[in-house]
């Protein structure tokens, strides 16, 4: 071998080397893992991002050896998922790790998004950051939407009913609208296949890309941190951020750690409560789906209740659908919305930390509300938070500015443990 | 290579960028067409969502019966004439009482909702979110309330709605249960899926 070949800019040698001629292994290795500084200030919230990539490969696994065994079809959907369950070695197991994967994609994903939400980490210059996280959120719930029809259980079916038909409320093109989405006049074989095809290829394909557009970004423009101050502002003579680590080993060893906890609580629950009392895994949908008979009370899975409560608390369909949309795109202005000098709810005022209070208990008690029927005091109960939920980011331009901050620090605080 | 040749004609060189991606453009719309259009109901799809012929010569008055049409529960009532006649006290009651906003063929667009008022004709999925109707025709059925007319009950949501399909007012189903397009064929037959005139 000449010293051409292993030539190369990172004076890596021997079979590294050999590779690093040919392609940039310790270069993209350096640039986002060893010399990926982030902010030494990371508390708690931060373990979210890392634990949602770490669920992503676990519902890709689960779901490639689920595919092993799981039949498209109306026939033979809902017997392949009861065969996986009892006759399939460890079945039951990458079935329940599937499933509590799903909820718990939505739970770290909900916990990452509002970690973002009260630093401020949607801002200047992380926008586009934020908006590749809210497609990879908007793909999570198609993904999550139409996996739940697949076991082809009364709520399945039932759920996908429901959900689909709310395209039927768009004037003119409704119902052409809804008959070439479910492919037949109701939800049938074909919707059950395109969903699975779906579910299975386009949607993963899709999250895969994002989450790697949406890393690419957050390395572009570095991490935000619990200060809501820029890092690469104060350099060492050396270049790199006096606040920074490197991100390995400093947060490949604390990421580690909050996957241990994770994976705790994950193992509880998909040995002792993988239904989680009918949250995560609806016992309506023990049941073989039924077109003539729909379950006693029609809800979606926790994650999406927020938004069903909103729609079911207009009174009218197509409002109801626009509001429910409305409230999931909505986070996407966020960077447009907030007109704060300052990311971090550390230096801002009352008035907005009453605001961020009102958004989670709306968000709560909406989902609450969407769990349960849909009785007068409920639907009473539904506008109000709805109108509370939607206050929060439409009167954000109003109270971000008027809120009273404090001076933000130059540096970064941080104790040493 | 002479100083000709050096020279860049840019007018050209835009015009032909700008024309080569428009025909690209139009190429990859149309290709896009078939995918699209796979997504339509399949010519099986459809077949299997052509009429349907119900007889109707054993339906006593005062019930119910069930035919399945696209996947749908089609009701089909036989009413008799003092079920016919408590329509009219309902419709101070009703949200929608004219049908003018509710989904039916236009020969249904009456007090009675159907083409022969002896015959109701619905599809028996709630308008609220899809759930199935119940059947309670005696007014005052204690399982619904005190002072009911008689009509339908959907036990998903509380929605009610009279004899006719006309849906009640304070309850969350917006709009009347919808009347498939249908006819009556020979030999006390109903055929659901084509409405009189088109067969």
């Amino acid at each position: 071998m000449s010293s051409a070949d292993t030539h190369n800019k990172v004076g890596t040698t021997g079979l590294l080397g050999w590779i690093d001629a040919r392609f940039p292994l310790t270069k993209m290795m350096r640039e986002h893992i060893t010399e990926y500084y982030a902010p030494k200030n990371f508390n708690f919230w931060y373990y979210f991002g890392s634990l949602a990539l770490v669920v992503l490969i676990l519902q890709i696994v689960s779901g490639i050896f689920l595919t092993m065994n799981y039949k498209p079809s109306a026939e033979g959907a809902f017997a392949s998922v009861e065969y996986i369950m009892r006759d399939v070695d460890w079945g039951w197991l990458i079935r329940y790790m599937h499933s509590t994967g799903a909820s718990a994609f939505f739970i770290v994903v909900y916990l990452h998004m509002f970690r973002g939400l009260i630093y401020g980490s949607y801002k200047t210059p992380r926008e586009l950051l934020w908006i590749f996280g809210m497609l990879i959120y908007l793909c999570l719930m198609a993904e999550a939407f139409m996996g739940y029809l697949l076991p082809w259980g009364n709520m399945s079916y039932w759920g996908a009913q429901v959900i689909t038909s709310l395209f039927g409320a768009i004037p003119y093109v409704g119902t052409s609208l809804l008959e070439w989405i479910r492919g037949d006049y109701y939800i049938s074989d074909i919707t059950l296949n395109r969903f699975f095809a779906l579910h299975v290829i386009a949607l993963p394909l899709a999250l895969v890309f994002l989450v790697v557009a949406h890393i690419l970004a957050l390395h572009e423009v570095g991490s935000n941190n619990p200060d809501g101050v820029e890092i690469k502002k104060h350099k060492g003579s050396d270049g790199k951020p006096l606040d920074g680590i490197p991100f390995h080993p400093y947060y490949t060893v604390k990421d580690l750690m909050g996957f241990v906890a994770f994976a705790i609580v994950f193992a509880l629950i998909v040995f002792f409560a993988p239904t989680v009392g009918g949250y995560f895994l609806e016992a309506a949908n023990f049941d073989p789906a039924n077109r003539l008979q729909t379950p006693e009370h029609i809800a979606p899975v926790w994650y999406f209740t927020p938004y069903y409560a909103i729609l079911r608390a207009i009174p009218n369909k197509l409002f109801g659908v626009m509001g429910m949309g409305a409230g999931v795109l909505i986070f996407f202005f966020l960077p447009w919305l907030d007109r704060s000098p300052v990311k971090s709810i550390r230096y801002r005022g009352g008035l907005y930390k009453t605001f961020v209070g009102i958004f989670v208990i709306s968000f709560l008690m909406l989902g609450y509300l969407g769990l349960n029927p849909a009785t007068t005091t409920n639907t009473y109960l539904s506008r109000i938070f709805s109108i509370l939920y939607f206050s929060f980011f439409i009167l954000m331009p109003w109270y971000s500015k008027a809120d009273k901050t404090k001076p933000v620090p130059d540096r970064v605080t941080f104790h040493a443990h | 290579m002479s100083a000709e040749a050096d020279q860049v004609d840019g007018g050209r060189r835009h015009f032909l960028l700008v024309a080569t991606s428009a025909v690209g453009a139009v190429g990859a719309v149309a290709t896009a067409v078939p995918f699209l259009a796979s997504w339509r109901p399949s010519a099986r799809a459809k077949a299997l969502g052509g009429p349907v012929e119900a007889d109707i010569s054993k339906l006593q008055v005062g019930e119910l019966m069930k035919v399945e049409w696209r996947g749908q529960a089609i009701y089909i009532v036989r009413r008799s004439e003092t079920m016919l006649a408590k329509l009219a006290a309902n419709t101070a009651n009703l949200r929608d009482p004219e049908s003018a906003e509710s989904d039916q063929p236009d020969f249904a667009k009456n007090e009675a909702r159907a083409l022969k008022p002896e015959y109701l004709v619905l599809v028996g999925v709630c308008t609220h979110l899809g759930c199935a109707p119940l059947g309670k025709f005696e007014s005052g059925d204690a399982t619904v309330a005190a002072d009911w007319p008689g009509g339908f009950y959907c036990p998903c949501h509380g929605s009610k709605f009279d004899l006719a399909g006309r849906v009640f007012k304070d309850v969350p189903a917006p709009l009347n249960l919808t009347v498939p397009p249908y006819s009556f064929g020979p030999n006390n037959t109903l055929i659901i899926g084509v409405a009189t005139g088109a067969a």
